[in-house]
């Protein structure tokens, strides 16, 4: 049974993290998920551009994950980085060119569902932040039978799935460009919480 | 950069305006009321490129989004939420605190999750190198400052009040002070960036960022409240703030009361 919501506790409204956040929210390696070292890191990066395809360069951007099995830290201290505990969590700042990159590991399925990241938008001229998911090109089975990726119109569903652009120095890497406006807008998630 | 625009500050007042009539409009037929700010909301005029124009794709949050991340006292030093201690000497401004609670939507404390807030000098300046603001630094006064919730969702900073600051969306376009907090709740769609502003501003009425919610009881949300019974005899103002998260969804798997 579920008691009627108290009136009182209406969320508070969200504001923009305007343009200077940046000697506040960007954290000693904070997007590097696991170090570059790691035998299994992957680098996922990508360009935030807006409604006239130009770079957003006052963009910060937030993932969450599961680890490589599937697990969800429960691990304290998700801002630290001692080089060996996987927190899940980490942020990024894109630079002048809008262009951010994470160093991290792909996810394991968690419940028996494909793979993704949560990646989380915040910028200037964004009142309200922007959740949107991070899939891998791989894992094309498993996006047939994903409920999230099933509530999107096919036609935008590859604005969900990352591109795999090669090995930089031996790295798997995977583009997600994210598109706040326009002809290959990103889908961005309502979780209805 | 910003392009410098130059609206007139009454033509903002009237596209606002027009919005926020619009927006009641809509409660009066039977709409409820908008509890956070329109994405799309062209009087603040970065938002016209950068907001989604498709709606949102509406889906039921999984595991992974209903955790979140743990945060714990090796992320955060306690001196960290005094903003007045981070130099030699004092900062220059009204010393103040503001502290409240953070509760989820069914009023239950968000407990051990991190704030982190950022701010304005007593001048209007950031300490941020895009600032062009020519108001003085203060080499006292930084303006970054964290903390991890306690066990009934209650929070404390100690910090000097922001002065307001002009910006480039129109002609004499002014920022009410504000102070920008970031929280965390249990679950990761609880995830919250705002603004808290400061009761009776003469600048309310006249900026975009805090218009962009059209409903007039959403807004006031974003005010703290100046409480006597906080300020500290010959040293602060006391401010108090609560803030509530979304839910209940989000909080129904981890929550050790549930009910079923
Ligand atoms: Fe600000």
């Amino acid at each position: 049974m579920t008691e009627p919501k108290p009136t009182e506790f209406i969320q508070t409204p969200s504001q923009t993290v305007g343009p200077f956040y940046g000697f506040a929210l960007p954290y000693e390696r904070g997007p590097e998920l696991v170090p570059g070292r790691h035998p299994h890191a992957i680098r996922l990066h990508g360009t935030v551009t807006d409604g006239a395809g130009d770079p957003v360069p006052d963009a910060i951007l937030e993932l969450w994950q599961a680890d490589e099995t599937g697990a969800i830290s429960r691990e304290q201290g998700a801002l630290d980085r001692d080089g060996f505990t996987f927190t899940g969590f980490g942020r990024a700042a894109v630079d002048q060119a809008g262009h951010f990159t994470f160093t991290t590991v792909k996810p394991g399925s968690v419940g028996g569902g494909a793979p993704y990241i949560v990646v989380t938008v915040f910028a200037r001229g964004l009142i309200h932040h922007l959740f949107t998911r991070a899939y891998f090109p791989e894992d094309a089975e498993a996006h047939r039978r994903d409920a999230v990726l099933g509530a999107v119109p096919p036609a935008r569903r590859a604005t969900l799935v990352c591109v795999a652009d090669g090995h930089p120095g031996g790295t798997p890497s995977y583009r997600f460009d994210v598109r706040l406006q326009g002809a290959d807008e990103t889908v961005f998630l309502d979780f209805d919480a | 950069m910003t392009m410098k625009d130059h609206t007139s500050q009454s033509e903002i007042n009237d596209e606002m305006r027009a919005i926020e009539a619009e927006a009641r409009a809509r409660v009066d037929d039977g709409g409820a009321p908008e509890l956070h700010p329109r994405r799309n909301y062209p009087p603040y005029r970065s938002s016209i490129l950068r907001h989604p124009t498709h709606e949102l794709v509406r889906v039921d949050p999984e595991e992974v989004e209903l955790f979140s991340p743990a945060f714990g006292h090796t992320d955060v030093n306690v001196l960290e939420s005094d903003l007045t201690i981070q130099h030699r000497g004092e900062p220059l401004g009204e010393r103040m605190t503001v502290s409240g609670r953070v509760l989820d939507g069914e009023g239950r404390p968000v407990r051990r999750q991190l704030i982190e807030i950022w701010q304005a000098n007593a001048g209007g300046r950031y300490v941020h190198k895009r600032d062009q603001h020519p108001a003085p630094l203060d080499p006292n006064f930084t303006g970054v400052g964290r903390v991890i919730t306690g066990e009934n969702g209650e929070y404390s900073f100690t910090t000097i009040k922001p002065g307001p600051y002009p910006w480039r969306n129109h002609l004499n376009a002014w920022r009410p002070a504000h102070i920008h907090f970031s929280l965390f709740g249990t679950a990761f769609t609880q995830r919250l960036i705002t603004q808290m502003y400061f009761p009776g501003d003469p600048l309310f009425a006249l900026d975009p960022i805090y218009q962009s919610i059209t409903d007039p009881a959403a807004r006031a949300r974003l005010v703290g409240t100046y409480d006597h019974d906080l300020s500290v005899p010959e040293w602060s103002l006391g401010y108090n703030w609560d803030i509530v998260l979304t839910g209940p969804k989000a909080t129904w798997m981890e929550s050790e009361e549930a009910h079923d």
